[in-house]
């Protein structure tokens, strides 16, 4: 048996020593993290003052902060990030769902499946950015044409990707339901979807950094707003401080989202554990 | 004699594949009387458990038939329940959700077969644990489980293929003991292919002998012991043992 917290009052002397090696480990863990950015940040802010790199190809934090300010007083800032996190919401969100579904069809049917497999490998493969300018002229330049962008650059990862965790589920599983009976639509609803939710969640977390990849390709291509935007207009007229300042709101927009899909991981898991004490 | 609940007739399967086909089972005749435990034993790969397959209704035979208490069969059958070789519990659903999956996919899930399912877990000690997950239960516990899930359909026959083959060997024995009493108990037929020949003699009133593939019945043996109470495991201590053994190594014609 293992000693834990509950079972055992009395803690060992070796327990104590190895409860406090593994809580200095974490503090020591976090220090260094903030350390390293802190000096980085600090590095950049010194050598630009003292002009050992020149702060109009490298901006500085300061000015950084000073931009910030400027599009916040300008009330602009909430309308870009909030034009692309929508922008990648939406294209995240029906690559997922869309994707899901073209898996399930594809695993429903092997004639389907085996028709279209040459079709997705070559869409697989195909770098979908080159088809920007197309989407811009069918759908007109604008929030549509992006999201599309986001969709075509997740859409087939997802389907290749549930798709291959549905027909991973082991054969025996299936063959056991099959014993009981089961009709197809039950081997996908009682064996098939269960077994993966994990795989589906990953496709999520896969999904989250594609989104953005299209979404600021798209918005590269063409778009009056957003932080994609920013970063083209800012290279355009030589504002190294504005496409700083919007590649580090998208750092923090990016690991923000990627958190959301962790935590609703966890929920799932969690719902998937009390639907099982139903 | 009791009746005949099982009637396997002139058997044969051929497997298609764009490389050729494969001949697995030729031939296969044999009956199953009801409460009787019959095994069939074969080399690895021989097509035992294509014959198991075939009875239980999820394949077709390319020829001959199988009957189930007079009815021929012509798909799954509430009659039969299966056993895999692991016990295949779903992660995801609690020991008690499990073991209700069949009756779940019949559309059988009332509340008399409710008590039914937690009557068979409390006979057989799993009770306390219906709620916990299979990730917490012991290898012969998750086994149990799996018998329990396969008993609540109430099936009158049970197909066992290389069952328990996935736990190590002193697990096993003990297993197979503990699966024997409960198929006695609740007065089950139960078909079991292994390749085990102490297994099946120890767990069988009669065991058929198949060949290589394709799978041909080359031997049916009646096998008694002079046993008070017949378990497994007393079997396996019995004089009678080894001769039956023997009998049946020398059948199997195992070559290296």
């Amino acid at each position: 048996m293992f000693m834990s917290d509950k079972q055992a009052p009395v803690l060992s002397r070796e327990r104590i020593e190895y409860l406090r090696r593994i809580r200095f480990r974490k503090y020591a863990t976090l220090a260094v993290r903030i350390l390293i950015l802190v000096i980085i940040f600090a590095a950049w802010e010194i050598l630009a003052g003292l002009k050992l790199i020149d702060p109009f190809i490298t901006s500085q934090p300061s000015r950084i902060i000073r931009t910030l300010g400027n599009l916040y007083r300008e009330g602009d800032l909430f309308r870009h990030i909030g034009v692309t996190c929508l922008e990648t919401v939406a294209g995240f969100l029906i690559g997922t769902i869309l994707g899901t579904g073209i898996a399930v069809l594809l695993w429903w049917s092997d004639f389907i499946s085996r028709v279209l497999e040459p079709y997705l490998v070559v869409l697989n493969s195909l770098p979908k950015i080159a088809l920007g300018p197309i989407f811009i002229i069918w759908i007109g330049p604008g929030p549509m044409a992006i999201i599309v962008m986001a969709l075509a650059i997740s859409l087939i990862v997802t389907i290749l990707e549930v798709l291959n965790g549905f027909l991973s589920v082991d054969p025996e599983k299936i063959k056991l339901v099959q014993t009981f009976g089961a009709s197809h639509l039950q081997i996908f609803t009682k064996v098939v979807l269960p077994a993966n939710i994990s795989a589906i969640i990953n496709a999520l977390k896969i999904n989250v950094g594609l989104s953005w990849v299209g979404v600021i390709v798209g918005e590269f291509l063409v778009s009056r707003a957003g932080l994609g935007y920013l970063i083209v207009y800012g290279g355009q007229v030589f504002q190294l401080d504005l496409v700083m300042t919007s590649v580090l709101i998208l750092a923090v927009a990016a690991a923000l989202m990627y958190q959301g899909v962790v935590w609703l991981e966890k929920k799932l898991v969690k719902n998937q554990q009390m639907y099982g004490q139903l | 004699m009791a009746e005949e609940l099982v009637e396997v007739r002139n058997l044969g399967m051929k497997y298609q594949s764009p490389n050729g086909e494969i001949e697995a089972v030729r031939d296969v005749s044999f009956t199953v009387r009801r409460g009787e435990f019959v095994s069939l034993v074969g080399p690895s790969g021989c097509g035992k458990s294509t014959i198991l397959s075939i009875i239980s209704g999820l394949l077709k035979p390319t020829a001959g038939s199988v009957r189930i208490g007079g009815e021929w069969v012509r798909g799954t059958s509430e009659k039969v329940g299966y056993m895999l070789q692991k016990d295949h519990l779903f992660d995801w659903r609690t020991i008690y959700q499990n073991v209700v999956l069949g009756l779940e996919v019949r559309g059988t899930l009332n509340k008399a077969n409710r008590e039914w399912v937690l009557s068979l877990l409390k006979t057989y000690g799993l009770y306390d644990f219906k709620d916990k997950y299979p990730n917490q239960l012991s290898g012969g516990m998750r086994q149990r489980a799996a018998l329990i899930r396969t008993l609540a359909v109430n099936p009158e026959i049970l197909l066992l293929d290389e069952a328990f083959s996935a736990l190590d060997y002193q697990m096993r024995i003990a297993v197979t003991d503990d699966i024997y009493r409960i198929i006695k108990k609740e007065q089950k037929t139960a078909i079991l292919v292994t390749h085990d020949i102490s297994e099946s003699i120890s767990m069988s009133d009669r065991v058929i002998v198949l060949s290589k593939r394709p799978a041909t019945v080359t031997a049916i043996h009646d096998i008694r012991f002079n046993l008070k109470e017949r378990t497994p495991l007393a079997c396996r201590e019995a004089q009678e043992f080894p001769g039956y053994f023997n009998m049946i190594w020398r059948e199997l014609d195992v070559h290296v």
